[in-house]
């Protein structure tokens, strides 16, 4: 499947820790390198957009991704408010990147999902979303079979003309183990970038998240024989269908199948 | 009103005691018929008690006579919530349905009542345009909140077709120029589909939105670590339970004509779902279980039948503690708690801890030979009879009809 044409580009991103806040490798994103190495190999480029990290930890972070067994990291230096999205689509405009990879969404910032969008819409791509795995690319009729990830483990397949964007799923496989030597031996090679200001996002006020509020369950009766009703009664579907004999009973359960499309 | 039927003691009082000054007012006369006879309606003596025994009150018959009858009307006029018309709309609010298997879900719901909020605040006079793809069974869009419907239906809205739909959806916003577009920031579909419309028609969405203040609006970010206040923005992403559902009104769903579609040169194709080990997939999100108890004698049938359906399988408490199941297979409050869209049970009576762990399933199928069960009481179709019998025969039928595609597959 290493087709050594093929030219594969990650784009990654230093993740958030969920209970922590530490920063680390992206989930999203190192399944997304996990999936570029299956299809390019070594061919695969690796990209990211931010601040030349100063803190160890971010710096440790980033350079996981190298840990993967890369040898060379393309960092795009832009100010931390700036728009990811028009600064990675200035950049990629003349690379002609067959698959450009990327996370659902980000683990810091605003993690609205729509950079994969917005550079498709830029770049004038193919843009496919959740995706679990790229089974074939077939260079030659410009098609790759993609394999996306549904809601209830569910998994469709789709076919999409080269080039395109996909944003990978949690459902994909799980990035490698990084390993500390080459994380540390790989390059990090730092380019200037156009600093294009995101000047909405400077009014919005930013707090840490609170917990939501959990709904209520509210009866609306009137009466207080109702709301006893309400609170003590046991759960009844309230008048379903009772079928008798073998025959009769298995073919309205094969008509219900039927009509929820389970079979 | 109450369906009860209360008691006036004071009433009844004043009906006894004739020296009252309201007694005459109060005490409804005797009926003389055309001929002078007195009559007696014998049908309106006495009411329906609580336990739906007829009653008849001895002691002075105060409200008694005529409860019945307004009763009656009072309990036929509960069912129906007034209607809220909007004849002129002043502005549209475009809400995208996800309609998972052609049905509103949760989801869906808090989005309309969301987009009813945004219609109807200030001076009002907005109407929710409710845009449905595909098929749409459910029935209760009027009391979901849906003023107007845009129902786009053919071949080509069956399979997974996003590119169309955002075009679409972009000539349908070109149309009505609606002053606010929602979307469920779902993965069924509203998310994807949102996030396409958004780069389509050039509009910075807000995405995870989960809270409404006025004119400000509050957004989950950083992966639900941080929160962001912004303005309110034309296109928005909403989280589930983002606004109350609504409930006290109905509305008129009256469908719009949509203007000539154009079609898409689609870049995705889809060639459908494709086949995945339904035991590979978490219980707690299988959308479809074969689950079985302590009436299942054979277990080999049982496994064989939930490969020939392609279900998961479940299992109650009682099949795990004697070894017929693994614990990780085990469903109810003590187990893994299910969202099937499709549960059967195989024999399970329904203990209250495995009716929780079922509580969020859809339609609910009970096989059991006790008709006088829970599980048949809560189930939506139930089937009295030998477990084993009706699952060789339900097996029968599906292997035949899968028979007949995989011939009609040959054919053409």
């Amino acid at each position: 499947m290493s087709d050594n044409k093929l030219s594969v580009i990650s784009l990654v991103s230093i993740g958030q820790h969920p209970s922590s806040g530490r920063a680390r490798r992206a989930e999203q994103d190192g399944r997304a390198v996990e999936l570029g190495l299956k299809l390019a190999g070594d061919n695969l480029s690796v990209l990211h957009a931010g601040e030349q990290p100063e803190h160890v930890s971010k710096q440790t972070a980033l350079r996981s991704y190298l840990g993967m067994g890369l040898s060379e990291l393309t960092l795009l230096e832009m100010s931390s408010d700036a728009d990811a999205a028009l600064v990675i689509a200035e950049h990629l405009t003349d690379h002609n990147n067959d698959i450009i990879l990327t996370g659902v969404r980000s683990e810091s910032g605003e993690s609205s999902g729509m950079l994969p969008y917005l550079l498709a819409e830029k770049l004038g791509l193919a843009m496919v979303t959740s995706v679990a795995d790229i089974l074939s690319v077939d260079k030659t009729n410009n098609r790759a079979e993609v394999l996306q990830a549904l809601p209830r483990g569910q998994r469709r397949k789709l076919t999409v003309e080269l080039p395109f964007i996909a944003s990978v799923d949690m459902a994909a496989t799980v990035g490698r183990q990084s390993a500390f030597g080459p994380a540390k031996r790989g390059d990090i090679t730092a380019l200037e970038s156009a600093n294009i200001d995101d000047v909405q996002a400077q009014s919005w006020q930013v707090s840490t998240a609170k917990k939501r509020p959990k709904r209520l369950k509210i009866v609306k009766a009137k009466t207080a024989a109702d709301r006893f009703k309400a609170a003590t009664a046991k759960a009844s579907g309230g008048g379903g269908k009772v079928v008798h004999g073998v025959e009769e009973s298995a073919q309205a359960i094969f008509d219900l199948l039927v009509e929820e499309r389970m079979i | 009103m109450s369906e009860l039927f209360r008691r006036d003691p004071r009433a009844q009082w004043i009906a006894r005691n004739r020296l009252h000054p309201l007694h005459q007012a109060l005490s409804v006369g005797p009926v003389y018929g055309p001929s002078g006879l007195l009559r007696k309606n014998l049908h309106i003596i006495g009411f329906i008690g609580p336990n739906g025994l007829k009653r008849i009150d001895r002691s002075g018959a105060s409200g008694g006579m005529d409860g019945g009858s307004r009763r009656s009307a009072t309990a036929a006029s509960a069912v129906v919530l007034p209607l809220h018309q909007i004849a002129e709309p002043a502005f549209y609010v475009l809400v995208v349905l996800d309609l998972v298997s052609g049905r509103l879900n949760g989801h869906d719901k808090d989005t309309l009542g969301l987009a009813q909020q945004l219609a109807n605040r200030d001076s009002g006079g907005g109407a929710v345009v409710a845009v449905a793809f595909g098929e749409l069974k459910d029935q209760s869009l009027d009391t979901a909140g849906v003023d107007r419907l845009i129902h786009l239906q053919g071949n080509a809205y069956q399979d997974y077709n996003p590119e169309q739909r955002c075009d679409d959806l972009k000539h349908i916003v070109e149309q009505l120029k609606p002053q606010q577009i929602l979307l469920p920031d779902s993965i069924n579909g509203g998310g994807d589909l949102g996030r396409r419309l958004a780069v389509k028609i050039g509009e910075r969405p807000a995405c995870g939105v989960w809270k409404l203040n006025d004119d400000s609006i509050v957004c989950r970010a950083s992966a639900g670590l941080r929160d962001i206040t912004k303005p309110l923005t034309k296109l928005m992403l909403v989280m589930e339970e983002c606004y109350e559902p609504v409930s006290e009104t109905r509305h008129e769903s009256i469908g719009l004509e949509k203007s000539t579609l154009s079609l898409v040169n689609n870049k995705l194709s889809d060639h459908g779902k494709i086949s995945v080990d339904p035991n590979a997939i978490p219980l707690a999100e299988a959308g479809f279980i074969l689950s079985g108890g302590n009436g299942i004698s054979d277990w080999p049938q049982f496994h064989h039948a939930a490969s020939v359906l392609g279900a998961t399988e479940g299992a109650s408490r009682v099949a795990v503690d004697d070894g017929n199941m693994p614990r990780e297979r085990q469903v109810g409050a003590t187990g893994t708690w299910v969202t099937a869209q499709v549960y059967i049970a195989v024999g399970i009576s329904g203990a209250i801890q495995h009716m929780q762990g079922i509580g969020q399933c859809d339609k609910v199928v009970a096989i059991n030979t006790d008709e006088g069960c829970d599980m048949v009481k809560r189930a939506d179709l139930s089937a009295i009879g030998d477990s084993s019998e009706i699952l060789t025969r339900l097996v029968e039928m599906v292997e035949q009809r899968q028979q007949q595609n995989n011939e009609g597959v040959v054919n053409e």
